[in-house]
């Protein structure tokens, strides 16, 4: 049977509302039409239009029936899957009514149509997986009790410090004894790697770019007045993409990892400003692998690459910045990686630890052990699956890498069979803090091995409200709309970000997690050093799950 | 026995659940053996044999056998052989350098330990020159009293001794405290939280001396030689590496550069208390010491040529009551007390000042 011609009266070509993920949710008795909720939508998801009302009325004591035609105005969702709400829900800030909100709808089907014209879906965010992770099943269940006493987090004095850069084994150290004292035997020649005390939750790799100026120049500022101020030496790393040359040359530099990856963006500038920078970077990291999307480069979308970001960058306006999936000059990890390691080291000197980033996967130990062997890698992050990103296909997010619990916990264990879990510290990333349980998921990987943690997602949503959630809740960091004004370059969005505030959380959030570590650890009776692979303190209540991270089951 | 009865004065500081004896530099009828090596254990019957065998097969002759005159008491189960025997070494060791012997020693002790683990038919404490030690499971004064300490004539210039044992584990004799390896012995009060990552430490160091770890505090005694034997440290470095000081602190310190070194490289092996460990180390100097915090009690005082290292102030009132008892040393946080061999000097190390 052929289809009908002309107008189809079925609609069966549209989409109903019931496919979408956001279905907005919209009140007419308390609308009052002033339009903002149309004006701010990043996606234009609802307009504005009118509507043909017939309304029939019957008046008298015998049933009369007149009918009358209006026009009403109303605000409608669009039923185009371009168009899709992302549930950011702008509008309902924006309402002087609350007259407008999205409600997520679990039944949609989003990923079997956002394909159109054959490009995959590309996104920002995470993982949309709102399932209890595994650092969230995490509980610490050595607390002492009577056979000693706990400590107090208030009265006891708490070093939540760790190193970052590469430690010599004791065997190795320079030192001599002279007068009954230890020296250190400066004409030994010995290299004695350089090393970094830090507070354990570093700020991972967020470029300038990918974030606007308030939000990274919110970061950089909390991130200053925790080490000037508070005396919390919080580190923050660049992400790929340079760094603004004035903090390049300014003292606050040590408070910050300058990345390299594949792309070198930013790297003329850092370059160019080597001879006049008066204090070394607090590190150096490699990317190699980023675990939002393993095995694919960065990405910075055109409509992000406007003139400040094409200035500190070093290339032309409106290209997309595309970084390769991997680094051209590098066809193994033996020569090309060491050279790297061995290259960065020596631009500043042998004064900055140096040390690769790489995406939780399978073949970690592998990577482990080659930089184990090299005594110039300063450590090793590792970034597990639940890791965020400006931008990547959804694929990738959703179903590529590796969890970080198991794939931290067996390189920690690979390194205490060699006996070198303190040499090389390693880093875990990707999804912590993804519940809000920063402190706690920060101390759960501590205490399977890891030396520091980095996070950036979560300090997108508590400092400076990014809306993104598992649910795929906005996620347009990659469009450049952020309604945040967080990850996009175009003033008007931005300008709604205030980086004084930015900073201020930063630095909340940072005393609250000092505090929260502070009562991870004292209840357990750790204060003087921060308990890296103390995995006697944790349990988790599935059997499998405890087997393969070498810690007890508990229900 | 001394030793014991003051143990027995701060009866409300332990659970009685056993008690070990450590003695160094002996005297009575070890007096003319001061060069050969003592292996002290329990054995059954077939364990005692299988020992005898193994030490004849390496060459080892017997030249000396102590045993306690064991007297039944009702608290304590008795097991076949205590002993104490003091052996000549193999003829090829004899003109190796000690520290050739020492591994030899200890060698021989974990094998003896391996052979007799399962079935527990061999338990082995120590095994070296002029050092004795005794467990066994039970009250204090009931196993001084089984093992004869009140009627023995046994004496020793060193003596340590604990009642109590870790709890936190399966009552294991080799759980006892104090413990020895290669001529460094320590002993501990309070629990060791940082236990786990210590013993991994350890554990992977490539040495075949740190096994074992039934015990929490096993790791300080194993601490205190690494810090000393294996790396060479002066001994109140093992302060500075169970408890590093803050990177404030050390830049005092006139050999910071050194300390901020080892901080970093021992960072594994930082307890975190709270623990009172009392040490000896092979020249007979013995030492105090407190964790950062000192929630754990300890005190030091006597007169000159006999000093009490105890937890508690009425231990070294029984021991040592004739003593000027306000020049009694309570070590703090940064205080390591060290006694000289023969107690005839007392000094307190302030880690501050180094």
């Amino acid at each position: 049977m052929e289809p009908a011609a002309g107008v189809r009266l079925d609609n069966n070509h549209k989409l109903s509302l019931r496919e979408f993920p956001y279905i907005v949710r919209w009140r007419d008795d308390r609308c009052k039409r002033c339009g903002r909720c149309t004006a701010v939508c990043p996606v234009k998801a609802i307009e504005a239009t009118v509507k043909v009302q017939r309304t029939v009325k019957s008046e008298g004591a015998v049933p009369t029936p007149v009918a009358s035609r209006s026009v009403i105005q109303v605000v409608e969702q669009v039923t185009d899957m371009e168009r899709y709400c992302v549930g950011c829900g702008s509008c309902t800030l924006v309402c002087p009514n609350e007259a407008i909100e999205p409600e997520f709808n679990p039944q949609n089907k989003l990923l079997h149509y956002k394909n159109k014209g054959g490009d995959a879906y590309k996104r920002g965010g995470r993982r949309n997986d709102p399932a209890l992770s595994t650092l969230d099943r995490l509980k610490f269940t050595r607390i002492s009790m009577l056979t000693d006493p706990a400590l107090d987090a208030g009265r006891h004095e708490f070093r939540v410090r760790s190193l970052l850069g590469r430690i010599l084994p004791p065997e190795e150290l320079p030192l001599t004894v002279e007068n009954g004292r230890l020296v250190v035997d400066k004409s030994s020649g010995k290299f004695i790697p350089p090393v970094r005390e830090i507070f354990p939750i570093m700020i991972g790799s967020m470029s300038i770019g990918a974030l606007s100026p308030p939000m990274w120049e919110g970061l950089a500022m909390g991130v200053a007045y925790l080490n000037e101020v508070e005396n919390i030496p919080v580190v923050m790393c660049s992400g790929e993409g340079g760094m603004p040359p004035r903090l390049l040359r300014s003292k606050y530099l040590k408070y910050f990892i300058i990345q390299i990856a594949s792309g070198y963006f930013g790297w003329d500038e850092i370059v160019r400003s080597l001879p006049h920078m008066v204090e070394d970077p607090a590190a150096i990291e490699i990317k190699y692998g980023q675990g939002a999307k393993p095995g694919d480069g960065g990405l910075l979308m055109a409509q992000k690459v406007l003139k400040l970001i094409a200035k500190i960058r070093g290339v032309p306006q409106f290209v997309d910045l595309a970084s390769p999936p991997t680094h051209q000059t590098k066809y193994s990890i033996e020569e090309a990686v060491a050279k790297m390691i061995q290259s960065m080291s020596m631009a500043w000197g042998f004064r900055v630890p140096v040390y690769p980033k790489i995406s939780g996967t399978k073949t970690a130990k592998a990577v482990l052990n080659n930089l184990a062997r090299n005594p110039y890698a300063a450590a090793l992050s590792i970034d597990g699956e639940d890791g965020g990103t400006g931008a990547a296909y959804n694929v990738s997010m959703d179903k590529m890498g590796h969890p970080i619990a198991s794939n931290l916990r067996e390189c920690y264990l690979d390194l205490v069979k060699q006996g070198k879990q303190n040499e090389l510290p390693l880093i875990a990333a990707g999804g912590i803090g993804k519940r809000g349980n920063l402190a706690a998921n920060a101390a759960a990987l501590i205490m399977l091995g890891a030396s520091a943690v980095s996070v950036g997602k979560y300090l997108m949503q508590t400092a400076a409200d990014c809306f993104g959630d598992e649910y795929n809740r906005c996620n347009l960091c990659n469009t450049g709309k952020c309604p945040r004004g967080i990850t996009t370059q175009d003033p008007k969005l931005y300008r709604r970000l205030d980086s004084d505030k930015v900073a201020e959380r930063v630095v909340e959030v940072f005393k609250a997690a000092d505090v929260e570590m502070r009562k991870i650890f004292a209840p357990m009776g750790r204060s003087t050093e921060i308990p890296i692979g103390m995995s006697d303190g944790l349990s988790i209540d599935d059997k499998a799950m405890a087997e393969r991270l070498g810690i007890s089951y508990a229900c | 026995m001394e030793t014991v009865l003051a143990l027995e004065t701060m009866k409300e500081g332990h659970d009685g659940s056993g008690m070990g004896i450590v003695m160094k530099d002996l005297g009575g009828e070890f007096e003319g053996l001061k060069g050969f090596p003592i292996l002290s254990g329990i054995c059954s019957e077939q364990g005692l044999d299988a020992v005898d065998r193994y030490m004849e097969t390496h060459g080892f002759k017997a030249k000396y056998v102590w045993a306690p005159a064991v007297r039944e008491v009702p608290g304590v189960q008795r097991r076949d052989h205590y002993f104490a025997k003091v052996y000549q070494y193999p003829e090829s060791y004899l003109d190796r350098p000690m520290s050739e012997k020492e591994d030899l020693l200890m060698r021989t002790r974990l094998q003896l330990r391996r052979m007799g683990e399962e079935d527990e038919s061999i338990i082995v404490f120590s095994f070296y020159p002029d050092v004795l030690a005794l467990k066994e499971v039970g009250d204090p004064l009931e196993v001084a009293e089984f093992f004869g300490l009140d009627r023995d004539g046994i004496t020793a210039k060193i003596v340590f001794a604990q009642g109590r044992q870790n709890t936190n584990y399966a009552i294991n004799l080799y759980a006892c405290h104090p413990f020895f390896i290669q001529g460094y012995a320590s002993m501990t009060n309070g629990e060791n939280t940082a236990f786990v990552p210590i013993r991994e430490y350890l554990m992977s160091r490539g040495f075949p001396g740190y096994i074992g770890y039934n015990s929490d505090s096993e790791v300080f005694t194993h601490i205190l030689h690494y810090t000393v034997r294996q790396l060479g440290y002066p001994l109140h470095y093992y302060k500075d590496v169970i408890t590093p000081l803050k990177a404030a602190e050390m830049d005092r310190r006139p050999d910071a550069g050194a300390v901020r070194l080892m901080k970093q490289s021992l960072r594994s092996l930082c307890i975190d208390g709270p623990n009172m460990v009392i040490g000896f180390t092979p020249d007979g100097t013995c030492f105090m010491l407190q964790d950062s915090k000192k929630l754990r009690p300890g005190v030091v005082g006597g007169v000159r040529g006999k000093y009490a290292l105890m937890s508690e102030e009425c231990g070294v009132d029984r021991a040592i009551p004739k003593r000027e008892r306000p020049e009694d040393i309570f070590p703090m946080k940064y205080d390591m007390v060290i006694v000289s061999p023969n107690a005839d000097k007392v000094r307190v190390w302030n880690q501050q000042q180094g």
